[in-house]
């Protein structure tokens, strides 16, 4: 017989949630709950010899598996989230059983209260911000004083400068950009700039901000996105999510 | 592509992509670096695996072969 691990996808304060019935998560499994003093875990039974840390360490290398796990793990967390405010919990979350769950929920009840009242009626926003670098800047015409090579090097200075000030430039639209949607958001929190070369774009990512906002303030928060557009950055709006970013019960007093 | 009710609506009209078709980098952005955080003997020994730093280097290998590929 294999052994097995309970993973848990996410918490919820305890109310009926009908319609999650023959929910399956990560490696297909189906999802059930956890009752406990008034709140619910979602999880679901994983075999070890895929989710114990060993296995894991290799699995979380391969693409296909991360994927379709961060993907089955997700949509658990949508469902759940479509229904009651949640707290998801982060990806290969595995409890060598329900006790060690419920032991969780006792221990932590109060934290997770708080953080489910805190993301009750809210949603998360991502934005983020580019800027295009290669693209020339402002044709400097410089007067040809001292021969070609002066010139170049003028020319070449005038593009640095340029360069330098269109990334200023951009950046500090970047900062205005955060600042005006965290006074709408309830809160707001700075994800890593995801590099180039996961972004799949060309341009330096500026922001990658994560915006915790109340359902009756949406349509004002989109607004304002769609207004800030074509500033001099290139803006991209994802969402709505599942609070992900404010929910992280180990970090205290990050407001 | 399904679009669902007026939201849906008018996520398609502002260019969004609909939630089946989240970017995998935007939700490690989420799934790695938020959520709740469990540490300590509960857990099966996962905190001790850098999976963010792991799960990057996963994706801008596969982001290099299919740049490779084309």
């Amino acid at each position: 017989m294999t052994d097995t691990g309970t993973y848990l996808y996410a918490v919820t304060e305890e109310t009926p949630s009908p319609g999650l019935e023959g929910l399956h998560g990560v490696a297909d499994t189906e999802v059930r709950t956890i009752p406990c003093e008034g709140l619910v875990a979602y999880v679901s039974t994983v075999p070890l010899d895929q989710f114990g840390a060993e296995p894991l360490r290799r699995s979380m290398e391969d693409l296909d598996w991360l994927s379709e796990t961060a993907g089955a793990h997700h949509h658990v967390v949508e469902e759940v989230a479509d229904r009651a405010p949640v707290a998801p919990v982060r990806l290969v979350t595995v409890y060598r059983g329900d006790e060690q769950v419920k032991d969780l929920l006792r221990a932590r009840h109060d934290d997770f209260v708080d953080v489910l009242s805190s993301v009750a009626g809210r949603r998360e926003w991502g934005v983020k911000a580019y800027v295009d670098l290669s693209a020339p800047g402002p044709a400097q015409t410089a007067p040809s004083l001292g021969g070609p090579g002066t010139a170049y090097l003028k020319r070449r200075q005038a593009g640095l400068r340029s360069r330098e000030e269109a990334w200023r430039q951009a950046a500090s639209e970047a900062e205005r950009l955060h600042e005006t949607l965290s006074s709408i958001a309830v809160a707001s929190h700075r994800h890593r700039a995801q590099d180039p070369e996961l972004s799949g774009r060309k341009e330096a990512m500026l922001l990658n901000g994560a915006y915790l906002v109340e359902r009756s303030r949406d349509d004002e928060f989109l607004k304002t996105v769609d207004d800030l557009r074509d500033r001099g950055v290139e803006i991209e709006l994802t969402g709505p999510w599942a609070p992900y970013s404010f929910t992280d019960l180990e970090v205290r007093g990050d407001g | 592509m399904t679009v669902d009710g007026p939201r849906g609506a008018a996520l398609a009209e502002q260019g969004r992509l609909p939630a089946e078709r989240v970017a995998l980098v935007d939700l490690l952005d989420r799934l790695l670096a938020g959520g709740v955080v469990v540490s300590g003997d509960l857990v099966l020994s996962i905190a001790d695996i850098d999976l963010v730093r792991i799960s990057l280097r996963v994706l801008i290998m596969s982001v290099r072969e299919n740049l490779g590929e084309a």
